[in-house]
């Protein structure tokens, strides 16, 4: 610990009048804080893309085979007049999955708030490796633009779904699709590496770079969410990105690993996908799960109730996300008898999930809840992941699975589960936007943002369920086009017009995000009279964050502590030689 | 929200019926329970003057209680389902009914091994989309691809099995009700996967052989 304290020192003593210009402080930085805000808006640029192809594929299901307003420029064979055709719509479902995923909720979650958060909540100056990160944004940058050229080339954007499956996805005469598709591989390749430097940071920073009195279990759970997660991307990724080269050699070499006609496995490519895949789902939710916990304890004015069950809770699932990826195939021919096996797997990461839940029930008990926006979209992520827990059993069982596997159900389900993200994500904005920007975002349309976004967006998704138990099944262009569905094609309409209000609802999350960032009141140093350290930097915090090295007396959460007067405590006040060292 | 399951006519349907029932009832009564208990705890220890939080880090008897209850219960779950399962999955009953279905961009190829009872030979009776079998008869399908991954859906028999090239699978159903159901591709197979359907036409033994002897077995190659 000394040597950080040796290092904050030599920083302080000629970091401060160090001028640097445009470029490197907006464009090619190396201070995480500007990283963390270039990830947001890349997230927020990419979510309007996402959200627009989700309205084009929720209007095709509403009315099949009718012209979506407002796209009759785009040219034939892609859209006739504002008509989708179907290699059009499974290009729009496999690139509006694919965007959220990796362009939207990773950026957002792990890049945006993994770096704005990690150094200024362990109380440093920035992360271990500044340049690594600078690297980290630029190639993920690049990795965007891969992805977004694919819509432009001849053929159009890849049309296999964001699972990719072989072989439909590894010869081009399958889909129709070429270069789309290759591109659409590469991308993933190198949006992997930034990734993957990503996570190298963010390990080393949290494992090295504490503040001195910042032991493991005095981090923030926001903190603790962040480095499992860091974990789990070192580890799955080289497979992801292993399989994705495969998959690209197979379509540019005819190597076969996946086509069978060369001797190759088409299960191969699931196996692999699905071994990334499934704790790329933890990669999502973790730090969400995190971020509820921190807002939970700071606005119920209460100690999180229990801390270690939380963390250990989090390393459970963690560790289990690496044996439960065979769920997703119990009805791709993969030997039944593992099928039985996976689904003993996938009961038990139902358990530490559920604790999760009941702690933040708990934690709520007995507080002093304050319903400020972040608080809500709070409180709307865990009500989404209640949900999206409790719908993913029907799926573990595998006979039930035989049922209900690709179709609406399982929409219904990931969808409460990596959609619901963006409350925490939503919430994750209102609450630091003042430490990241000085100034406050406006709390009433906050509000209305909540009340309107949590209306619609289970207006839009629940019903998604009630189409999976009536068979209606996954990524087809037209519903009507079946004769069992057809009693079912008005929820089709329903939740169509849900999600076009669920989108137009997030006007008011754009104006007041533009409107605060230059009109917003100005904001002091701890608004929300928080306890983690990044309250006690100046807002905004400087290059280099801290003015004096804070040094971490007790746990995160001492909130109503009978200590002090206060209701909160932050980490790095010392109360002095007769105070006890509580908390954690 | 399950009177919008399909009508059951297969002789296990009835059992994953009722584990989907059970794990409904299940979520339903923790989804009202948590919920319940979170709206009420936002009105009663919402922010009011004078009154302070209380100050505790967790109650260790709690954790247990919460982690045991939950396990306990998906753990019952798990073991309920393991026969179910091996029933549909993992054995077909004896029969000497076989049908071999190849999926291909964008339709099933129905293949009757005629009268020899063979696939291969030349009595081989093919079709498109459509199969015909006997009521209260086990059907064993020999369910192959002959280009990317299909899946053979019969959302009334409670079926599902993806259809892999280079590989066949056996999968079986046995029809309780005479009647004509919808076989549509639950898994995306290309531009054309909505839209390809087939139809299973299940009938009376008297009615099937009378189809058979008009399609099977005079139909000339």
């Amino acid at each position: 610990m000394s040597d950080t304290v040796a290092a904050g020192a030599v920083h302080a003593a000629h970091g401060h009048h160090e001028e640097i210009g445009f470029w490197r402080t907006y464009v090619f930085s190396t201070d995480h804080k500007m990283i963390g805000r270039q990830f947001l808006f890349l997230g927020l640029f990419m979510l309007l893309i996402g959200g627009t192809l989700a309205m084009m594929i929720r209007w095709e299901l509403a009315w099949p085979e009718t012209a979506v307003p407002g796209f009759s420029w785009i040219p034939e064979p892609y859209m006739y007049e504002g008509i989708i055709p179907p290699q059009t719509y499974n290009a729009l479902f496999t690139m509006h999955a694919t965007i959220m995923i990796f362009f939207v909720v990773m950026p957002i979650m792990v890049g945006c708030f993994g770096n704005f958060l990690i150094p200024l909540m362990i109380g440093t100056r920035d992360m271990a490796f500044p340049k690594l990160n600078m690297l980290s944004f630029w190639v993920g940058a690049v990795s965007g633009v891969v992805m977004l050229a694919s819509f432009l080339v001849p053929g159009g954007p890849a049309a296999s779904g964001w699972t990719g499956y072989a072989t439909l996805s590894a010869r081009a005469a399958y889909t129709g699709v070429g270069l789309g598709q290759d591109l659409w591989i590469i991308s993933l390749i190198i949006i992997g590496i930034s990734s993957l430097m990503g996570s190298i940071n963010y390990i080393t920073t949290i494992v090295n770079m504490r503040a001195p009195g910042m032991s493991y279990f005095r981090m923030p759970l926001t903190v603790w969410s962040l480095f499992i997660t860091a974990i789990l991307l070192l580890l799955a990724l080289p497979v992801l990105t292993a399989a994705l080269a495969m998959l690209l050699f197979d379509r540019t070499m005819d190597t076969s690993f996946f086509l069978p006609e060369g001797g190759g496995q088409p299960l191969l490519w699931q196996h692999m996908f699905w071994f990334f895949g499934h704790p790329e789902v933890y990669v999502l939710v973790l730090p969400a799960m995190g971020v509820t916990s921190e807002l939970l304890s700071t606005f119920s004015r209460k100690p999180i109730f229990g801390y270690h069950a939380m963390a250990f809770s989090m390393i459970a699932i963690a560790f289990l996300s690496w044996i439960v990826w065979g769920h997703h195939m119990f009805v791709s021919g993969m030997n039944p008898l593992l099928g039985t096996a996976f689904m003993m797997t996938t009961m038990v990461i139902a358990v530490p999930s559920a604790i999760k839940v009941f702690n933040w029930l708990g934690t709520l008990w007995g507080g002093s809840i304050r319903l400020t926006s972040p608080m809500l979209f709070a409180l709307g992520f865990v009500s989404n992941f209640l949900i999206g827990g409790l719908s993913g059993i029907f799926m573990a069982s595998t006979p039930v699975d035989i049922f209900i596997h690709d179709t609406y159900y399982i929409v219904a389900h990931f969808h409460y589960v990596v959609a619901g993200i963006i409350f925490a994500l939503f919430a994750a904005v209102y609450y630091w936007f003042p430490k990241m920007f000085g100034r406050m975002m406006n709390e009433k349309l906050g509000k209305i943002h909540f009340v309107l976004t949590y209306i619609f967006f289970n207006g839009a998704f629940f019903p998604m369920h009630f189409l999976g138990v009536a068979g209606h099944m996954r990524r087809i262009y037209n519903p009507t086009q079946y004769e069992f569905l057809q009693p079912m094609q008005h929820w089709n309409v329903f939740i169509t017009i849900s999600a076009l209000i669920l989108g137009a609802s997030q006007l008011f999350f754009l104006f007041n995000f533009a409107w605060s960032l230059f009109a917003g009141k100005k904001a002091e140093r701890n608004p929300w009279q928080a306890n983690t350290l990044e309250w006690s930097a100046p807002t905004p915090p400087p290059h280099g964050n801290f003015e004096v090295q804070p040094v971490v007396y007790r746990g995160p959460y001492e909130y109503s502590s009978p200590e002090v007067k206060e209701d909160w405590l932050p980490q790095d006040k010392n109360l002095g030689a007769g105070a006890v060292a509580r908390g954690h | 929200m399950l009177r919008w399951l399909p009508e059951d006519v297969s002789t296990y349907g009835h059992e994953i019926d009722s584990l989907f029932h059970l794990i409904y009832y299940i979520t339903a009564v923790t989804f009202i329970l948590v919920t319940v208990l979170m709206v009420v705890f936002l009105v009663k220890y919402r922010e009011q003057p004078g009154r302070r939080a209380i100050y505790t880090h967790g109650n260790t008897t709690l954790e247990i209680i919460w982690t045991i209850i939950p396990a306990a219960i998906l753990i019952v779950l798990s073991f309920m389902s393991v026969s179910t399962w091996a029933k549909v999955k993992r054995s077909v009953p004896p029969t000497d009914f076989d049908i071999q279905v190849t999926a291909k961009q964008f339709n099933w190829e129905v293949v009757y091994p005629g009268a020899d009872g063979k696939f291969g030979t030349p009595d081989d009776v093919n079709f498109d989309n459509d199969l015909h079998v006997p009521v209260n008869k086990v059907v064993r399908i020999h369910l192959g691809s002959r280009d990317v991954i299909h899946s053979f859906f019969l959302p009334n028999l409670r079926l599902k099995q993806d259809a892999v090239p280079g590989r066949t699978i056996l999968v079986w159903f046995e029809a309780t009700k005479p009647g004509k159901y919808e076989l549509p591709c639950a898994e995306l197979c290309g531009f054309g996967h909505s839209g390809m359907k087939g139809w299973l036409y299940v009938h009376t033994p008297e009615e099937y052989a009378k189809w058979a002897a008009e399609n099977l077995t005079a139909k000339p190659q």
